[in-house]
């Protein structure tokens, strides 16, 4: 027969039945909360110091580095540190392949949520998630030996170019754009189609006058969250850029982002000088430009809620 | 003789092989209340939503038999439902309005019909309005969201954006299912005013609401119409043993 345990052991906190577990579990949760929050912040200090250093330590003027489109910092008597090609490129690749890929991948979203709810999503849903496990490499791979022969032969140019930076960056953010947008759609409730349809509305006023605006601010979301990808995206988008320091006139020019500089030249520039320090400072606007479009994020979640 | 509206004649609704109403006729009286009453799945919610062919956007759904309205038969192929459904307007169980101001959940469907000159849209929102019982209440913010209302007001926008659509027929579907009492009594008064302009079919499970408000009350059971007749003989006199037990609450 089993020894039935004193009270004080059964029902105490400090009993054997005690809350022993209880305590090292929550230690342990608590401690990859603390590691996850201190790495963040760690990076976040790291690249505000160095991405700091360029313009305190090096005197390189903040508003050079911003506005001036003169980048030659191996000049030894009268190096520049004008980013703004880079700058430019990356807004400009990131907005041009957003604005591709927002309308196919909410377009993809609305197939599969109301018209072909049954077999779109069967087919498109595989797709998506074949999209997003091709890495970043392969995507450039592709780009570098067919999309760039390809403009180079029929558009013009070289090939290399904000086109083909466009192209890429935005295959590679539709099925983030996709699938948010497509939880987007599908969760808004069934009777906000009721009632349109019960009041004459044909499927496509209900879609554009009542889903689409319902559940607009989770599509700006899912837009954003694209957009943060590609502008933080380097390696396809280097492979195929053509990453060149000049302003680019046209979607035919090769051109250079942020991201694409840091990766080129990070390499070969000493830790430490004045070069490799402007990496940095590229380095903090990328992270500063996350921060940017997080709080965008926020802010259209926050506008869903209030609905 | 008082004319009918809806003619219903050898109804039968199937889900799929699932048959959920089997063979119903019945004529719906003109500028009158008819109820329809009876136990969750017997088919009255079905047959409310295939009038204005509602029911179409139910994967597997399908209707056969006749509901003549005009001397057509809404069943048709040839039916276009969306223009249907302006005439056969439908509130539902939960207000669903949209997530717009006040104003814009009546003209949205306005303009659809290519309704679009200001002076006639405030109008009809007036109108509406005041009809749904609504006006007093939100004249002063028409431009603040409608999710802002409380259920009771939600619901009786919901009505008033169906009647902005000027419909022949209102169907509600247990419209104060979800409210308190006293907005449940204002939707029921709203519901007896509405009856002079427009002919109105009720789903409901308060046997109160039937008996208080509608002209006719039809009992379905099990996707058949057990007994239709007029609401006072229905629930004092009925003439069917299985009328008497549900209205009487020994089952459903």
């Amino acid at each position: 027969m089993e020894k039935i345990m004193p009270a004080k052991d059964r029902l105490l906190k400090s009993g054997k039945n005690g809350l022993g577990n209880e305590m090292r579990g929550k230690v342990l949760v608590i401690l990859c909360a603390v590691i996850m929050i201190s790495v963040t912040i760690s990076i976040t200090i790291f690249l505000g110091t160095k991405g700091l250093q360029s313009f305190i330590k090096n005197g390189v003027s903040p508003i050079e580095f911003i506005t001036s489109t003169k980048w030659n910092p191996t000049n030894k008597a009268n190096p520049e540190y004008g980013a703004f090609p880079f700058i430019f490129g990356s807004f400009a690749v990131t907005f041009l392949s957003a604005l591709v890929a927002a309308p196919l991948g909410i377009g993809a979203a609305i197939f599969m949520t109301e018209i072909a709810p049954s077999w779109g999503k069967k087919i498109l849903q595989p797709v998506i998630e074949l999209l997003v496990g091709i890495p970043s490499v392969v995507y450039g791979f592709i780009g570098l030996s067919v999309l760039v022969p390809f403009i180079r032969e029929n558009i013009g140019g070289l090939g290399f170019s904000l086109l083909a930076g466009t192209i890429v960056l935005s295959i590679m953010i539709l099925p983030t754009i996709t699938s948010i947008a497509t939880d987007a759609m599908s969760s808004l409730p069934k009777s906000l189609r009721e009632g349109s349809y019960a009041l004459g509305a044909t499927r496509w006023q209900t879609i554009r006058k009542v889903l689409i605006p319902a559940g607009l601010p989770t599509l700006l979301t899912a837009v954003i969250l694209g957009m943060a990808r590609a502008f933080g995206e380097a390696l396809a988008v280097q492979m195929v850029i053509g990453n060149v320091r000049d302003l680019p006139s046209s979607f035919l020019d090769a051109s250079a982002t942020l991201t694409t500089i840091i990766t080129l030249n990070m390499g070969h520039t000493t830790y430490g000088s004045v070069e490799n320090n402007t990496l940095w400072s590229m380095g903090l606007i990328l992270l500063i430009m996350s921060f940017v479009f997080i709080i965008l994020i926020r802010y259209f979640s926050s506008r869903r809620k209030m609905q | 003789m008082s004319e009918n509206i809806l003619q219903v004649r050898n109804l039968e609704i199937y889900y799929g092989d699932k048959r959920a109403v089997n063979g119903i006729s019945m004529d719906v009286e003109k500028n009158a209340i008819t109820a329809l009453i009876g136990p969750s799945g017997c088919g009255k919610s079905t047959f409310l939503r295939t009038i204005n062919r509602m029911n179409d956007l139910i994967p597997g759904a399908r209707a056969e038999g006749e509901i003549i309205y005009e001397d057509l038969n809404l069943l048709s192929d040839q039916m276009n439902v969306v223009a249907l459904r302006k005439e056969i307007g439908m509130v539902f169980q939960k207000p669903n309005p949209f997530p717009k101001s006040i104003y814009d959940n009546i003209t949205h469907a306005l303009k659809y019909n290519r309704i679009k000159k200001k002076s006639q849209l405030d109008e009809i929102v007036e109108e509406s309005l005041r009809k749904a019982a609504l006006w007093d209440e939100v004249k002063d913010r028409l431009h603040k969201s409608a999710l802002s209302l409380s259920g009771g007001q939600q619901q009786r926008l919901c009505i008033a954006r169906t009647i902005a659509m000027k419909p022949t027929v209102v169907l509600l579907d247990e419209p104060s299912s979800a409210l308190d009492p006293i907005s449940n009594a204002k939707v029921e008064e709203l519901i007896i005013e509405l009856k002079k302009e427009y002919s109105i079919i009720i789903v409901t499970h308060n046997m109160g609401q039937a008996s208080r408000i509608s002209d006719k009350t039809a009992f379905f059971l099990s996707g058949d119409l057990m007994e239709y007749d007029v609401t006072e003989k229905i629930f004092t006199n009925p003439s069917n043993q299985k009328t008497e037990e549900y209205i009487s609450g020994r089952f459903g």
